[in-house]
């Protein structure tokens, strides 16, 4: 599934990275604890979370996360876009919950990695 | 390489949103001698976890990194409270940060098992009242 995909079966809206769009993806991991995306998500490249601070950019920088996707319409603020566009990370936002977001994607073919 | 780099990192323990700008410019350096991806990653991933440990419970500290043709060695280093008890730390879970450091997303408890678990060799002295070095090579 491709960055765009799931742009458009999540509604969600770019708000940085849609020339990355149609990087394709396959194994994604959601959580708002980013001890747990570090101890666990090694193996994706797209995070899902409702946590916003500078520190989901960072740690999606660590783990070659190629885009993160704002849960509950949350949304990054200036200094966390600005970091994402440093690492070249996309960011999405989407008005649904967590649960419906991982359960979209998941109808759609994506994994969890584990 | 034949002879060993070495970079070194004073971390800044006020500003919890400035945390892990170390680990970023580690891993743009690793990136940069052309170092494989997985070993980027996990170096990365360590790094980070010491880093962000650092300005939770120690006030900053110090951060040295060498790379050899072999072997990636970090030596992280604090004044702080020192580790009580290091097998409970160890412990998945378990974890001291205040509620304030779970609202930003860390103190799960994850750190210091993270960095065993992403690194060949982890080695910690710490003295209570007196602060904390960790030893972790990844090798090449």
């Amino acid at each position: 599934m491709t960055i765009r995909e799931m742009q458009e079966v999540l509604d969600a809206r770019f708000l940085y990275g849609e020339e990355m769009a149609d990087l394709d993806v396959e194994f994604v991991f959601s959580a708002d604890m980013m001890s747990d995306v570090l101890a666990y998500g090694s193996r994706c490249s797209v995070l899902i979370t409702g946590l916003c601070n500078p520190q989901v950019v960072r740690t999606a920088e660590m783990l070659d996360i190629v885009c993160i996707i704002f849960v509950r319409g949350k949304m990054p603020d200036e200094n966390m876009l600005a970091l994402a566009v440093g690492k070249g990370i996309a960011i999405l936002a989407t008005e649904h919950y967590m649960f419906t977001a991982c359960g979209i994607l998941y109808e759609h073919g994506l994994r969890g990695g584990a | 390489m034949s002879q060993a780099l070495t970079f070194r990192y004073e971390i800044d323990g006020d500003d919890f949103t400035r945390a892990g700008e170390a680990s970023s410019s580690m891993k743009n350096k690793l990136k940069q001698l052309g170092l494989d991806s997985d070993v980027i990653r996990k170096v990365a991933i360590a790094m980070y976890e010491g880093e962000i440990n650092m300005v939770i419970h120690a006030d900053g500290g110090k951060i040295t990194v060498t790379v050899s043709d072999t072997e990636i060695t970090m030596v992280l280093s604090d004044t702080g409270p020192g580790i009580p008890d290091v097998e409970k730390a160890m412990q998945e879970g378990y974890s001291t940060a205040r509620a304030e450091v779970r609202s930003l997303g860390f103190g799960a408890g994850m750190g210091l098992p993270n960095m065993k678990k992403y690194t060949d060799e982890m080695q910690i002295d710490t003295t209570v009242g007196r602060g904390t070095t960790i030893t972790m090579k990844v090798y090449i």
